[in-house]
């Protein structure tokens, strides 16, 4: 069992949780992540690892209440419990020699990317930040970027936040204004991504993305988190979850990505109507 | 002596009935049943079949102990040998190791030595009371990797011979491929749950939740947390694909995907949060044991199902009884047929799998005849789900953080011999690990066989 140490809402849907997982906090490095299960017979779910602390033996995870699974976890207090956590698992992303970066957050996303530019920050990198929401309500971490990022751009659909319009707006404006990044880290929406992908192809600018897709296992044993790279078939659990995102076929983990989203909006339907009338 | 020339039959529940419910298909023999089958032993002073049974159970003197109805003494006769016999008596492949070797297999059929051991593990299961061992502790660590077969055994010896021993798991539960692999159908959940319960009383610790390899290593293992000796057992769970086009279609699983979704996640359950496809007509790719497990649990979830596989049903890999048990349940066959690509929709579900018909050629490396591809003998299967049981490999996990551990070029850690010495002095391996995917008789045997180097390389250290 897994004491959950801190708990905090970051917006009306997001939320931030401190986990005691001492054997996890001691090898975590950004970009790796952890599967969990809330309670006895909950399904495993991955959470890409948001901080840690490797003296106190804590692991901050941010989630976005999308299903039955997150829904759950999102009823869990402060000293309650979770049932099970594993890892860190997958490869951490990649950050040495990297000298000058573009780190591009979108939505829930960038609880990910928080650690990635810290670590880049840390090891001396020049960070530029570009983060998205939809509105001024759903933004996360504001502060946290801000304090690691040598340049920070806000967007949002609406415009209540930062500029409107869409991260890779902004992308574009810096490259053309001559900015030279080593690489473009985007952790985000597939569909956000995938557009982040096609905006640098053309100027040749290498672009990491972190990969989310269904997954049980973590440790290559089911390949339900099969992506085709290259035309190659790769586990994101184990040969990511980070790739070449001008390598990725994004349409492919998409439609992947969709497989059980109905029965998942049928069954969160029924257990948040479940739990209405108990109250 | 009961003269029967056939063994007692084994009262099973009717296919039709059994191939739309998840519960054990074999009921188990009863005492009389039991008692009489074990009259039909010769006991046989060489015992030929001891000498099939890859972890050496003393098999003539517990059938003994069974015809005199003495079954906690059998119970105890078995487990000198064999720690996990309630898995064993249901999943071993007999026919081809013990009761291959049985003198009344000559004429007739051999006495029922799984059926046997079965019924008195089971008999224990039901009757005995928990009781904690005492064996004085040696003092020295040893740390087992993996919970499955080889892992248990290894844990199981060493245990009983004074070692603490502590199992890590990756899984959030014991039990390897006894628990996401091996359908409830064959193997109830509760079994393998209360062999584990009955090592936990030996001593064994588990610590579920640990990647060996990710959140601690082989080194530190030995260097920081004080093991003495490591053995590894940590299966071949990499699911093989066959790189056709339209493997990542939706709808497309690795047996293992299906099968630890059903069984370790309880999708088949309604109230399973863990989501499973419900199909209409679901094409397996392979003729194993696993094929098998994953096409019958794919009929019991409502699909029409059809087993694809290369060669012809003389060369089906699986166990005769299972596929006997696929049969019955309505399982079709389609032998000499291989998948050229799995077609999918717009929306990119899987719609059907285009497939060639084969013949036999001359026997390749494994001594079965290859099979050679018909021209123009393509046609098309109808499916919305494809699950591909084509085998597994070794997990490279473990090695890529071992320096020095030496591995084959198909993945398999390179051993010493019976013994399950790696490249690094009391690091030691067994079962799927090293040989690639097999039975978990065999695992257990090698995770027996290590134990035993283990403990005398810590004895004479």
């Amino acid at each position: 069992m897994y004491k959950i140490l801190r708990k905090t809402s970051l917006n009306p849907t997001v939320t931030l949780m401190e986990i005691d997982a001492p054997l996890v906090a001691r090898k975590a490095e950004p970009g790796q992540f952890i599967i969990l299960r809330v309670d006895e017979d909950g399904e495993r779910i991955p959470l890409t690892i948001a901080d840690f602390d490797r003296n106190t033996g804590k692991v901050t995870i941010i989630f976005q209440i999308v299903g039955e699974t997150t829904y759950k976890l999102n009823l869990k207090n402060e000293g309650d419990y979770i049932c099970d956590f594993v890892g860190p698992l997958g490869k951490a992303t990649e950050t040495e020699g990297l000298k000058k970066v573009a780190v591009v957050g979108g939505g829930v996303g960038c609880a990910i990317a928080y650690p990635v530019a810290k670590k880049l920050h840390d090891i001396g990198a020049e960070v530029h930040t570009i983060a998205g929401f939809r509105n001024k309500d759903l933004v996360i971490l504001e502060k946290e970027f801000a304090a690691v990022s040598d340049k920070f751009c806000k967007m949002s659909d609406d415009g209540s936040w930062g500029e409107k319009g869409l991260v890779t707006d902004a992308l574009k404006k810096l490259i053309e204004s001559g900015e030279n990044y080593d690489e473009v880290i985007a952790i985000g929406p597939l569909i956000m991504m995938k557009f982040v992908c096609l905006t640098t192809k053309p100027f040749g600018v290498k672009t990491v993305v972190s990969m989310n897709p269904i997954m049980i296992d973590g440790t290559g044993m089911c390949g339900g988190c099969r992506l085709t790279v290259g035309g190659e078939t790769k586990f994101a659990c184990v040969d990511g979850p980070d790739f070449d995102g001008h390598l990725v076929d994004f349409d492919e983990a998409m439609k992947r990505g969709a497989t059980y989203k109905m029965r998942e909006r049928q069954r969160h339907e029924d257990v948040c109507n479940l739990f209405k009338e108990v109250k | 002596m009961n003269p029967s020339l056939i063994k007692n039959p084994m009262p099973s529940q009717e296919p039709d009935v059994r191939n739309k419910n998840f519960d054990e298909v074999a009921l188990g023999y009863t005492e009389e049943q039991a008692i009489s089958e074990a009259q039909r032993c010769l006991n046989c002073k060489n015992m030929p079949c001891r000498g099939g049974c890859p972890v050496k159970v003393k098999i003539p003197q517990f059938i003994a102990k069974v015809a005199a109805g003495e079954f906690e003494e059998a119970y105890k006769i078995i487990t000198e040998d064999n720690l996990l016999p309630a898995v064993c008596g249901r999943v071993c492949p007999q026919e081809s190791q013990c009761e291959s070797k049985c003198v009344r297999g000559i004429k007739g059929e051999s006495v029922g030595i799984g059926r046997l051991e079965r019924f008195v593990a089971d008999y224990h299961r039901k009757n005995a009371k928990g009781e904690i061992s005492n064996v004085d502790k040696n003092g020295k660590k040893v740390a087992v990797i993996g919970s499955g077969p080889s892992g248990l055994a290894c844990a199981g010896y060493l245990a009983k011979h004074g070692y603490s021993v502590t199992v890590f798991e990756a899984m959030h539960l014991a039990g390897g491929v006894l628990s996401y692999g091996i359908p409830e159908f064959r193997l109830p959940k509760e079994i393998v749950k209360k062999e584990i319960e009955d090592l936990k009383n030996l001593g064994v610790e588990f610590m579920t939740n640990v990647v060996i390899g990710k959140t601690l290593t082989i080194d530190e293992l030995m260097h920081e947390e004080g093991f003495s000796a490591v053995f590894i057992g940590t299966g071949a769970g990499l699911p093989n694909f066959m790189k056709i086009p339209g493997e990542s279609a939706n709808g497309v699983y690795s047996a293992n995907e299906f099968l630890t979704r059903i069984n370790l996640m309880k999708a088949y359950k309604e109230d399973s949060p863990t989501p499973i496809m419900h199909a209409k007509k679901t094409v397996v790719f392979g003729g194993g044991n696993v094929a098998m497990d994953a096409a019958r649990s794919a009929k019991r979830l409502g699909a029409d199902v059809t087993i694809v596989y290369r060669r012809t049903e003389t060369e089906l890999p699986a166990r005769k009884e299972e596929v006997e048990h696929a049969k019955e349940e309505g399982i079709k066959f389609n032998f000499l047929t291989a998948p050229l690509e799995i077609t999918k929709d717009e929306n990119g579900w899987v719609n059907g799998v285009k497939c060639q018909k084969m013949e036999l050629g001359e026997p390749d490396q494994s001594g079965r005849r290859r099979p050679v591809p018909i021209d123009g003998s393509e046609f098309s299967i109808d499916a919305d789900c494809a699950i591909v049981a084509i085998g597994t490999s070794p997990n490279p996990l473990i090695k890529s953080t071992t320096a020095g551990l030496e591995v084959n070029k198909k993945g398999g850690i390179v051993v010493n011999g019976e013994d399950g010495l790696t490249s690094i002095e009391g690091v030691y391996a067994g079962g799927d690990a090293v040989t690639g995917a097999a039975t978990v008789i065999l695992a257990m045997g090698a995770g027996k066989n290590a134990a035993i180097a283990i403990d005398e390389y810590l004895s004479n250290k």
